[in-house]
């Protein structure tokens, strides 16, 4: 009669938890600022009572059964807690393959008579404690994919206001690479300011922009064409010599696009069409 | 047959798109339009489309040619109301609208058309003050 693995390991559970713990602790790179031990305890004590409640005789040759979504989803929740704590996905991968050295010494103690069935349990038991390691890396680069993702949105998000500048003249600074997808966002928000200002001209200004190529000139003309399809009119502001040398470099046609070299000077001409004049107050003489 | 309206106003007409536009119609606001224009002699064409949220090439291209025959018989067109996806449709497509002017609301395109007919017509009778 085979041994039951499952009901081998629960009664060891006692054992595993602390030859684990032992593991863990005698570890060299093992870092007691993070955590406490007792937390550490308490993390360890929650995957195994997971681990060795659904582990059977079958699922154990079976890694990506759905029986251990749950010991997938506390390692995940593990891995990303970790991953806030500080610990490198080294730290938590460790974490996880220690408990896999904790098992096999517990079953290397436990079968001894019967070499045949103590290697292939040890097999799947590698198999499957290697896949919940690779779920700890996955999860912790799906946590850090998410991060990126945010920020990516949140730049795109804050990088392209639109000011209104005059009554009837917006302003939009445009700060970074222009590619395909923020020059979607910069001309919606443009356009429908536009709408909702009811703004005759919009200033484009790029001194923010690093450098101007073919498709950077492209979204920028594009946008100033679209501008122009809703009755305004859009200048393209804050041209600095190196772009003025690449664009003309480049062969691209900017001959019927309105282009002035500083944010003030945009402002000036924007005035002049709309017939508004600045004027300095006459100060009052002292003596007078 | 359906048919879009087109106003005589002064010297204007005007013609507003409230629904959706389909080729046939297109078409036929194309003919229609050149005929009034030749039959009243207007001097400018107002195209409203702040009703109409789709637009695809042939669209654009109706109205190009409306704003080139007109130009073509002494009318200028503005196209007005455009709504942002519409714009962004039109310039993605490669449409510019060449020949045609544009403005934001009707207020703004009148005043842009008696600007434009001031111009070039010296017996219009004035209401701002050129310079």
């Amino acid at each position: 009669m085979k041994t039951d693995i499952s009901k081998l390991l629960q009664k060891k559970r006692k054992q595993i938890l602390e030859t684990w713990m032992t593991i863990q602790l005698s570890d060299e790179s093992l870092r007691d600022n993070l955590m406490s031990n007792e937390d550490l305890q308490e993390q360890s004590n929650e995957l195994l009572d997971e681990l060795l409640g659904t582990l059977n005789d079958k699922n154990i040759k079976d890694s990506g059964s759905a029986d251990f979504d749950r010991v997938r989803e506390v390692l995940s929740g593990i891995s990303i807690s970790r991953a806030r704590q500080g610990y490198t996905p080294r730290d938590t991968g460790f974490y996880v393959f220690s408990l896999k050295d904790a098992l096999l010494q517990t079953l290397q103690q436990e079968i001894k008579d019967d070499p045949e069935f103590l290697f292939q349990t040890s097999v799947y038991l590698n198999k499957l404690m290697d896949a919940f390691g690779i779920t700890t890396f996955e999860t912790f680069i799906q946590g850090r994919e998410d991060v990126i993702l945010r920020q990516t949105s949140e730049i795109a998000e804050i990088s392209t206001p639109v000011i209104r500048v005059w009554d009837g003249i917006l302003a939009l600074p445009i700060i970074g690479t222009l590619d395909s997808a923020r020059t979607q966002v910069v001309m919606e928000n443009l356009l429908q300011e536009i709408v909702e200002s009811g703004s005759t001209i919009a200033i484009l200004d790029i001194s923010g922009v690093p450098a101007v190529d073919s498709l950077v000139a492209q979204h920028l003309i594009k946008t100033v064409s679209a501008t122009k399809l809703m009755g305004a009119e859009c200048i393209i502001s804050g041209i600095r010599p190196e772009i003025a040398q690449t664009v003309v470099h480049l062969g691209i046609d900017l001959s019927h696009v309105v282009t002035k070299a500083t944010m003030a000077s945009a402002l000036r001409y924007a005035f002049n069409v709309m017939r508004l004049e600045i004027k300095k107050i006459q100060k009052e003489k002292a003596d007078n | 047959m359906d048919r879009i309206p087109i106003l005589r106003m002064g010297k204007f007409l005007l013609v507003t798109i409230q629904i959706d536009l389909y080729d046939r119609l297109a078409t036929n606001l194309e003919t229609d339009l050149v005929q009034m224009v030749n039959k009243t002699g207007a001097k400018g064409v107002l195209i409203d489309i702040s009703a109409l949220s789709i637009v695809d090439s042939f669209m654009g291209r109706i109205l190009g040619n409306i704003g080139s025959m007109s130009k073509i018989m002494d009318a200028e067109t503005v196209v007005v109301g455009m709504q942002p996806a519409v714009a962004i449709t039109l310039i993605e497509l490669g449409l510019e609208l060449k020949g045609v002017h544009t403005a934001l609301n009707v207020e703004r395109g009148m005043d842009l058309l008696m600007h434009k007919i001031d111009l070039t017509d010296e017996t219009v009778q004035d209401e701002d003050s050129t310079e």
